[in-house]
């Protein structure tokens, strides 16, 4: 008989052992499925582990991709320190891609050096926009802001497709829905040589290194984690509910927004319909995986770029759908929150109780 | 002037839309009673509208394909539960989690039935009242499911109005400490609860595939087990309200129909957004009031319950 | 005391050839181990019928498990009950229920947006269709033992004391063989406790038996006939209350080596310091409570007490004192001759307020920081931060001498605040705010669930601050406390506060009665 029995303290260690352990279990779930499917599985896991970065093209390919989930997922982590339940990041991401090229198609001739900087500051804005909205919603109607951000990116998603479709598609685009390529200067500089990586994941690490700073050193992010874990010791103390939460908010969604706007001034070039696989939702896991602390979501989103790349692989190599990254991601969170129990419990084997013989 | 034409199809088509967020929302209402907050009703409805369709397109049976859908809703809410309930594991994060594999898992295996044709529930006009003018063709000219939705909302509100099982949900949701301790079933009456929502959105799922478009594609809820999810919420936790609730939403889904009839032309993106909106609108109007919720919310929505033995 | 010995020696198996008189209840060698704790060691109880016989502990002693496993709420580890002379396992609390056990529980176990009706049909499994005669029964069984019920309330609509009722008929409305109460008096004032006792000896009178679980000896002598006392777990000692003393049963709960409440010097204080002026505020929480023109002052160098039953208000008053919930006329509240009442919590702590609220775990404390975190939480003005930034070494020893002069016992500071006792945090919390040096202290029920040896350490660092000269404002449930440590004393009933008076010059029966409402001035 299992027994589950509180710890008086929370285990020091198993926060760390258990996002491993929940991938363990992840691939032992995934070469099960592969088995089942008909494939080889020790060959499935290889095309989704190995395969996609076995060339330095791939390899920079992997930090292509984990630069904005890494964005969106600081963000996120630091919201969820506070317990402010922001999903919102995919919304807040779109809308900073749609903004950013909002202006870059005005200056698809420019070569300024400003024109860059000025792109990504817009897509920060609004992306901060989108998630002061949900501020807003939260601190002044007092609205649930997990249904208020997913209702966010709904209607960015729409948003999107409509300027994408109508006002800012490109006038010589053979009607195609893309808005014209934007000029280079509005462009994210590559790293590397033949390459698609990016200036974007060295933003991204500063941005991390800044938010360990916040959660780890100062008395903002003090605040931030006492009123994410006892809001009425907050109040006691007296700290600004209201402002905290306007303020990872605008955090997480300015983070998402440069996200978004680094994709379409990055790998992309220009606005499409799909500017995001779904990183926003991504993003999420990352933050749980990664124990929300910005070292723990940096590898963290390193493995997610992984598995949205060892998805196209399979794709590709084995003919499954792509959509298998959603079921790993979903599967991924599942073990995670299952192991997470053994931080507040041990787990006893106990022999069932004899029966009590007078 | 709008022709009676209109406002019947437009009435018809908004009972119609409502009735999977009525589905939804009646079966979270009641897990939410009992004081379980499952935000996987998204991941939940996918799931049951693919395991219906595929259900349906193999053996050509509505019948086995709704029960495809329901099973199937019932499994994916216990997968949920188990955490929630036996691990103690945070019901938001896990209601998320519920979603993004649902969401995953319909996607890949539905991935080969995209765009296949099946044959939909029709219609059935019940004689008389199908003629009561206004009304009548937006209640009584429906298909099936539409009719057992009427009947599950009357039984929840009698069962919550007059059993001894629906005072026990209530007492569940309200206090778990106190039920425990006049010795009610805490944690069974919990996973009930939770399985009957599974179920439901399940069925709810079922409907979207097999009656509503009738097909299968990727994504298909379009987000309407959240905006079911706020539907309780506008209801303040009343079956009657849900009802009412789910025929609103179901008819700013379709102004566009209206918008249409009337000659205006929108574009369609815009459009597509209006039910997102109106879902913030609502939790806006509803939700400003902090005492009104402390009034009616289930008071453990969302907490676990610890059992000491 | 040697006691402990005669009873472990006693053999689990004597109980087996049948007991000389068969008892009601009786236990034998019951013990339950959690996770670090040895909840119950092998304690053995007799109940006979018709007797009143009380469970004496203090806190942490093991009483509430104990009574938990006589109901059916939890399993012990080993040992035997005996249920009117043959063995009994109490497989769950309707099980206890058909048995006729039935138990009043100190947090009551209603549910208040449910009718006194619901409620009971709840407990006792009644389908929905008889409800009608159930609440006729209500009336009746209610009318008969003096304890009015309109079975038809909501429960949030009543009061404290009729909630009891509730849960006390709920008990009744059986066939009643043997009724727990579990501190039942904690919650009731002086006058309410006599009636409860003139209720409860008539239950007796009829056969019933009662288990009367108290830490309120003289309550205990009035009442008891029998008592057994446990301390650490262990049946210290059994006794007849009415051939005891109160320090001697005392003495038999805390051991030889923790003292017992000493008395305090009473004193005038100075000058006012905190004035309470016409103070009204309304509340948005529909369960919450009106505060109602208050006027209160406390001088520096004294303590004032506030007594009342829980729910008349003292909540929205500490809110309002410590600025979580501020007043739009902040001049109703005024520290010397400054308004503070508009002000938000931390910076009414730089003018030298310190607030220790109720709730010890989630507020007070945040149960899964470190002692260190936790006292950076309000000891950040205390050149803990600087630039903005935590000085980890600085908040490091603040949370060590925290530990160190009030002789918290805990791992370190890195210990969670969740894994300390409850005498062991509050000392923490309130040596937290001690150390800061404030000028007014604003209390809340500070020695609730603590053992005796934490109370006294607690009132000792209060006693000390005001000799000091700060100002400190108690407010508490528990009279016999406030007598203890006041200078002046009042009660609040309803949102409205009594009138102030010297404590040496008023009684324990005048504050019960400003306690129900009633501040009409004594005629004398």
């Amino acid at each position: 008989m299992i027994k589950m029995e509180p710890r008086q303290e929370s285990s020091p260690w198993m926060p760390y052992v258990s996002p491993l352990l929940a991938g363990v279990l992840t691939l032992v779930t995934g070469a099960i499925l592969f088995a089942a499917l008909g494939q080889d599985p020790l060959f499935a896991l290889k095309t989704v582990l190995i395969t996609p970065i076995s060339d330095a093209y791939g390899v920079g390919e992997l930090f292509v991709k984990a630069g904005p989930i890494l964005l969106c997922a600081l963000g996120l982590s630091v919201a969820y320190r506070a317990n402010v339940w922001n999903i919102g990041a995919e919304g807040q991401l779109l809308m900073g891609g749609l903004a950013g090229s909002a202006l870059a198609v005005q200056f698809t001739d420019s070569e300024g050096l400003w024109l860059l900087p000025a792109v990504l500051l817009c897509g920060m804005v609004a992306g901060m926009l989108w998630a002061a909205l949900a501020a807003l919603l939260k601190t002044r109607f007092n609205t649930n802001e997990i249904l208020t951000t997913i209702m966010l990116n709904y209607i960015a998603f729409n948003l999107l497709q409509y300027c994408v479709h109508g006002p800012l598609k490109d006038p010589h685009g053979f009607n195609f829905p893309e808005s014209a390529m934007f000029a280079d200067a509005a462009r994210l500089p590559l790293l590397m040589e033949d390459a698609r990586v990016h200036l974007g994941i060295i933003l991204a690490l500063a941005a991390a290194a800044a938010v360990w700073v916040l959660l780890g050193k100062s008395f903002l992010g003090y605040q931030i984690q006492v009123l994410g874990r006892d809001s009425r010791a907050a109040k006691m103390a007296g700290f600004k509910e209201k402002r905290l939460v306007w303020l990872v908010l605008l955090l997480s969604g300015g983070l998402a927004g440069l996200a978004g706007v680094g994709e379409v001034a990055g790998p992309i070039g220009q606005l499409v319909p799909q500017i995001s696989p779904g990183y926003g939702y991504a993003a999420i896991i990352v933050a749980f995986l990664g124990r929300l602390h910005p070292v723990g979501v940096t590898l963290a989103s390193i493995l997610m770029a992984l598995l949205f790349m060892g998805g196209e692989m399979v794709q590709i190599e084995l003919n499954l759908p792509l959509a298998l990254v959603g079921m790993f991601q979903g599967m991924l969170l599942f073990y995670l929150l299952a192991c997470d129990v053994l931080i507040l419990y041990r787990i006893r084997w106990v022999s069932p109780p004899a029966t009590q013989t007078l | 002037m709008m022709d009676i034409e209109l406002v019947n199809n437009v009435l018809q088509a908004a009972v119609r839309t409502g009735t999977p967020l009525l589905l939804v929302a009646l079966g979270e209402t009641v897990a939410e009673k009992s004081g379980v907050l499952n935000l996987g009703q998204e991941g939940m409805l996918l799931v049951g509208a693919v395991v219906g369709f595929i259900t349906t397109l193999t053996t050509g049976s509505l019948f086995l394909g709704f029960m495809a859908a329901l099973v199937a809703g019932v499994l994916m809410s216990m997968l949920f539960g188990v955490l929630v309930l036996k691990l103690n594991a945070n019901q938001y994060a896990t209601g998320l989690a519920l979603t993004i594999f649902g969401t995953g898992l319909s996607a890949f295996v539905g991935a080969g039935y995209v765009g296949q044709p099946v044959t939909g529930l029709e219609p059935i006009a019940i004689p008389w009242l199908s003629d009561i003018p206004v009304i009548g063709n937006a209640l009584f000219n429906q298909d099936l499911m539409v009719y057992l939705s009427f009947l599950a909302t009357a039984a929840l509100f009698w069962f919550f109005k007059s059993t001894r099982g629906g005072l026990i949900v209530k007492a569940v949701g309200e206090s778990p400490d106190s039920a425990n301790a006049i010795g009610l079933p805490v944690l069974p009456t919990r996973y009930l609860a939770v399985a009957f929502g599974g179920a439901m959105a399940g069925v709810a799922g079922g409907y979207l595939s097999l009656a509503y478009t009738p097909l299968w594609a990727e994504n298909m809820s379009a987000g309407r087990g959240w905006i079911a999810l706020a539907l309780v919420v506008f209801a303040s936790w009343r079956i009657e309200r849900v009802m009412l609730g789910a025929y609103l939403f179901g008819l700013a889904s379709i102004l566009h129909l209206v918008a249409q009839g009337l000659g205006f032309s929108f574009p369609p993106n815009l459009l597509a957004m209006l039910p997102y909106v109106a879902t913030i609108l609502v939790l806006v109007m509803l939700s400003s009031n902090p005492a009104r919720n402390k009034l009616y919310a289930p008071v453990s929505l969302g907490q676990p319950f610890f059992k000491s033995t | 005391m040697n006691s402990d010995s005669k009873l472990e020696d006693l053999p689990v198996a004597s109980a087996q050839g049948g007991l000389p008189m068969p008892s009601r209840l009786a236990l034998r060698g019951i013990t339950k181990q959690y996770p670090g704790c040895l909840a119950n060691d092998r304690v053995d109880l007799d109940i006979k019928p018709g007797q009143i016989h009380a469970l004496l502990g203090e806190n942490g002693a093991g009483k509430s498990t104990l009574m938990k496993i006589i109901y059916g709420l939890v399993k012990p580890d080993r040992g035997q009950l005996y249920w009117r002379g043959n063995p009994m396992q109490i497989a769950d609390p309707s099980h206890a229920r058909s048995l006729g056990i039935g138990m009043v529980f100190q947090h009551f176990s209603l549910f208040e947006t449910l009718s006194v009706t619901e409620n009971i049909a709840l407990a006792l499994g009644t389908p929905a269709r008889e409800m009608k005669t159930l609440s006729r029964k209500i009336a009746d069984v209610s009318r008969k033992y003096g304890m009015t019920l309109n079975p038809e309330r909501l429960v949030h609509t009543l009061s404290i004391g009729e909630r009891q009722r509730v849960e006390i008929v709920r008990c009744l409305v059986q066939d009643i063989k043997l009724l727990i109460l579990d501190e039942p008096t904690s919650v009731l004032t002086p006058q309410e406790v006599d009636t409860l006792f003139v209720t409860l000896r008539q239950l007796a009178e009829e056969g019933c038996s009662i288990l009367f679980i108290s830490h309120k000896l003289n309550e205990v002598q009035a009442l008891c006939d029998g008592a057994t006392v446990l301390r650490g777990g262990r049946v210290s000692g059994s006794c007849n209350p009415q051939a005891e003393t109160p320090s001697s049963m005392a003495r038999m709960m805390v051991g030889d080596d923790t003292p017992i409440a000493t008395e305090y010097v009473k004193v005038e204080g100075g000058a006012p310091f905190l004035t309470i002026h016409g103070l009204n505020k309304s509340t948005h929480d529909p369960f919450g409570t009106h505060l109602k023109n208050l006027q209160l002052q406390v001088r520096s160098g004294e303590i004032v007490g506030v007594a009342g039953v829980a729910g008349n208000g003292q909540e929205e008053l500490l809110a309002a004192l410590s600025g979580e919930e501020p007043v739009r006329e902040g001049d109703c509240i005024r520290l010397g001759d400054q308004a503070i009442g508009h002000l938000p919590p931390d910076q009414r702590r730089r003018l030298g307020v310190a607030f220790v609220p109720e709730e010890r775990l989630g507020r007070g404390a945040v149960p899964t920081m470190s002692l260190r975190d936790n006292g950076l939480l309000t000891g950040f003005l205390q050149g803990l931060v600087q630039n903005g930034m935590v000085q980890t070494q600085k908040t490091e020893a603040f949370a060590r001498s925290i530990i160190d002069r009030f002789k918290v016992k805990a791992g370190g500071t890195h210990s969670q605040a969740k894994s300390l006792s409850g005498g062991n945090l509050q000392k923490f919390i309130i040596g937290r705010e001690i150390l800061q040096n404030p000028k007014l202290l604003i209390a809340a029920h500070p020695t609730w669930g603590v053992d005796i040896g934490a109370a006294v350490a607690i009132h000792e660092a209060l006693i000390q601050l005001r000799d000091q000269g700060a100002a400190i404002l108690v407010v508490s449930e528990d009279i016999d406390e406030l007598f203890q440590i006041s200078d002046r004393i009042c009660a609040i009933c309803h949102g409205e506060l009594s009138p102030l008076r010297a404590t040496a010059h008023t009684t324990i029966e005048q504050v019960g009665r400003w306690m129900a409402g009633d501040f009409v001035e004594d005629a004398a």
